[in-house]
């Protein structure tokens, strides 16, 4: 049976390439950078190196901040808890805007936040599955601290406005942070023309290792530490720097930036390859328009056919999808993505989220065609909403 | 939480391999039809539960025989998961054969056990047990519809743990009888609250009527106004009510009594006096704080005999596990 791997927005394979990158610093090079002796100075230039390579790969300026992290998951609490300490609990904002649909890194602080007296505005997204910049003018006040809207979503891949969305917090004086974790290595990403002040990533999204993320930071911002400790990053954050890590970062969004293109052409081929072929199946509706969305997802809900059902057979034909089906988690709540986009209450159940990388080939997409018909047809013979589905209703 | 949660699993693992065969081939998956129900001399009934807003929906189809109510072929179609669709087949299975009074009788419980590999581990992993349900609840509705009665009339006591089966008045009951304080207890003594986890308050898998935080918060309100009702009663009719079962306030005016009737009239006698300051619940003892007045307050004796004479006389003329604390 062939083993087919389309859950790579949840996180992707290490390229061999930064494996190898990283080797030696985990047994020959292994000393502590803070130290003074030749052992820890040894690992500096390949952390120089590797910072350069994040500034490069999203067009940062020297007097800009990228603070390594161990995850997008700090880098995101660390913004919205350090804009909270900064400008809220000491100052005399109250008041962010985020979406709906953000990862639960940022919904999760959010509703932290919330219980300590900050007042958010989630912003639902549009049948396109974004949020428009002319809506986030809308809901900004003289109160409003931040704005942090993701710059591409994480279950469709729709791209939101970020440029627009940056230059409207501009002109009202607010803050603005974007998770880019879904956008670095599958779009251009560039810091200073989108003009965000904040931008998270994380590396096993783009081939890098897990465990280490980064938080770009415009032009030196303050932001409340939130670990505090030896002076490492400058003092920003500490903790031992994860050297091989941060070496493994670098290499990975270098390579990421390189193969943008190949993404932007052969994975997007792949990705329209498999779509089509789906959407041939009748009663099958995928979310978002395709030029708008990261070349590598497709969010696909399939009538009568309930989410994890469906994840069961694909998984059983060795193929490795996602859903945000709720009866494959802790509650019942249908898809949040698919009830904001305006689906209706059975296709919310019934969302199958197929993400693609550069390392997916012709035949791995051949063989999950064929296996995806499969498995529809045969859940759809069991389905007892499909066969009884009024004919208006069809797509 | 403890080590085995730390790094969470996959609910699939927690399948049993029944449900993951019958996910796999369900052996009743299908429909009957009306030529089906001529062949078999029987009744075709169709029923519909669940809602595909809830990610679940099943469709159960029952040949009846008139003569006898009995279940002559049974199948099933469902939008659901692979518990709800192994659910759904074992529900038909222990269907078939059965007479509709019989079948009615049939559980979530009973469905989940019959997936079970070994007696003792559960079929599905707990938030799972929430799908088992409707296959219940389906069998109600076919019966309602071949009998012509409402799916109500089956249910003869309000279910608040769908999961465990646990009623209403079960949960009330034990709350009572074992003087339970929290919902943890009531899970302890009942198992409701033990599985998806719905019913104990707001915001779980899904909305419920009925809370467990809810019913043991106005249980213990009914229970503490029926204690003061009881009190107030015997008060009024002139009866003696033993000591722990007074109110705060009967068991204050009591111990105030008592001194002033007993103890006070001593002190004075020797340049002194003293007052109640508070009466504290403190687990099975009723602390009593005094604060001693006039000669009393540094009287050598006052933190030994005197005070040994006042909680002697409270604890013979009241209760003996009175305690007197001097402040």
């Amino acid at each position: 049976m062939m083993k087919v791997y389309l859950d790579n927005n949840a996180t992707t394979m290490v390229d061999p390439e930064v494996k190898a990158a990283m080797d030696p610093y985990f047994t020959e090079i292994y000393g502590n950078p803070n130290s003074l002796h030749d052992f820890g100075t040894a690992s500096h230039p390949a952390l120089r190196r590797a910072m350069d390579q994040m500034y490069e790969a999203i067009g940062a300026r020297d007097e800009d901040d990228i603070v390594v992290t161990s995850c997008a998951t700090e880098s995101n609490n660390w913004v919205l808890k350090g804009v909270y300490f900064d400008l809220i609990k000491n100052g005399d904002k109250d008041h962010i805007i985020t979406t709906e649909v953000e990862h639960p890194s940022i919904t999760a602080v959010c509703r932290w936040l919330e219980e300590q007296g900050v007042r958010v505005t989630y912003l639902p997204v549009n049948n396109d599955g974004i949020v428009e910049a002319h809506t986030v003018r809308d809901f900004i006040t003289d109160k409003t601290a931040l704005v942090s809207i993701m710059w591409a979503n994480n279950e469709t891949g729709a791209i939101f406005p970020v440029e627009q969305i940056a230059e409207v917090c501009k002109e009202k004086g607010v803050l603005f942070h974007t998770d880019g974790v879904q956008a670095v290595g599958k779009i251009p990403v560039d810091v200073i023309r989108s003009g965000v002040d904040f931008m998270s990533f994380s590396a096993h999204k783009f081939h890098g290792p897990k465990g280490v993320g980064g938080l770009y930071i415009r032009n030196g911002h303050p932001l409340t530490s939130l670990l505090h400790g030896g002076e490492h990053m400058g003092g920003r954050r500490s903790g031992t720097l994860n050297v091989p890590g941060i070496v493994g970062m670098g290499k990975a969004i270098e390579l990421a930036n390189y193969y943008l293109k190949f993404e932007e052409e052969h994975v997007r081929r792949l990705r329209d390859k498999l779509e089509d072929a789906i959407l041939e199946i009748p009663d099958i509706y995928s979310v978002g328009p395709r030029d708008n969305r990261t070349p590598n997802t497709i969010l696909v809900s399939v009538r009568g056919v309930e989410g994890e059902a469906m994840l069961w057979d694909l998984n059983r034909a060795g193929i490795a999808a996602s859903t945000g089906s709720a009866c494959a988690s802790e509650d019942l709540e249908a898809n949040p993505i698919m009830t904001a986009v305006g689906a209706d209450s059975e296709l919310a159940h019934t969302a199958v989220r197929l993400s693609l990388s550069r390392f997916t080939t012709e035949e791995e997409i051949d063989y999950t065609i064929e296996q995806f018909k499969k498995a529809v047809e045969r859940l759809r013979a069991i389905s007892s909403t499909y066969a009884y589905m009024p004919e208006n209703m069809k797509v | 939480m403890a080590k085995t949660d730390l790094i969470g699993g996959s609910i699939w693992e927690e399948y049993s391999q029944k449900v993951q065969e019958l996910m796999n081939n369900p052996k009743n998956q299908g429909e009957l039809t009306e030529e089906d129900a001529k062949r078999l001399g029987g009744e075709l009934i169709v029923a519909d539960f669940g809602a595909e807003s809830c990610g679940d929906a099943v469709r159960l189809y029952w040949i009846v025989d008139p003569k006898t109510d009995r279940i002559l072929d049974a199948k099933f179609k469902s939008f659901g998961c692979g518990t709800a669709i192994a659910s759904s087949d074992t529900m038909v299975e222990l269907c078939k054969g059965k007479t509709v009074d019989e079948a009615v009788k049939i559980t979530n419980i009973d469905v989940e056990k019959a997936m079970r590999d070994e007696p003792n581990t559960p079929a599905v992993p707990p938030q799972k047990m929430h799908c088992s349900v409707m296959a219940y609840d389906v069998i109600k509705k076919a019966a309602s519809l071949y009998k012509g009665v409402d799916m109500e009339s089956f249910e003869d006591e309000i279910i608040v743990c769908e999961c465990a089966r646990v009623s209403l008045s079960t949960i009330k009951e034990v709350i009572r009888l074992n003087d339970l304080k929290t919902v943890e207890e009531i899970t302890d003594y009942t198992k409701a609250g033990a599985f998806c986890k719905s019913c104990i308050k707001p915001g779980g898998h899904e909305e419920r009527e009925y809370y467990l935080v809810d019913i043991l918060a106005d249980t213990r309100r009914e229970m503490e106004e029926e204690k003061l009702k009881e009190a107030a009663e015997k008060q009024a009719s002139g009866e003696e009510i033993p000591f722990s079962d007074m109110t705060l306030v009967q068991k204050i005016k009591a111990i105030d009594s008592v001194i002033d009737e007993s103890v006070r009239q001593y002190l004075i006698m020797d340049g002194g006096n003293m007052e109640v300051l508070d009466v504290k619940q403190n687990g099975e003892y009723t602390d009593v704080y005094i604060r001693y007045l006039g000669a009393c307050s540094g009287c050598a004796s006052s933190t030994t005999g005197t005070l040994y004479a006042i909680e002697s006389t409270l604890k013979e003329k009241l209760d003996p596990n009175i305690r007197v604390l001097p402040i």
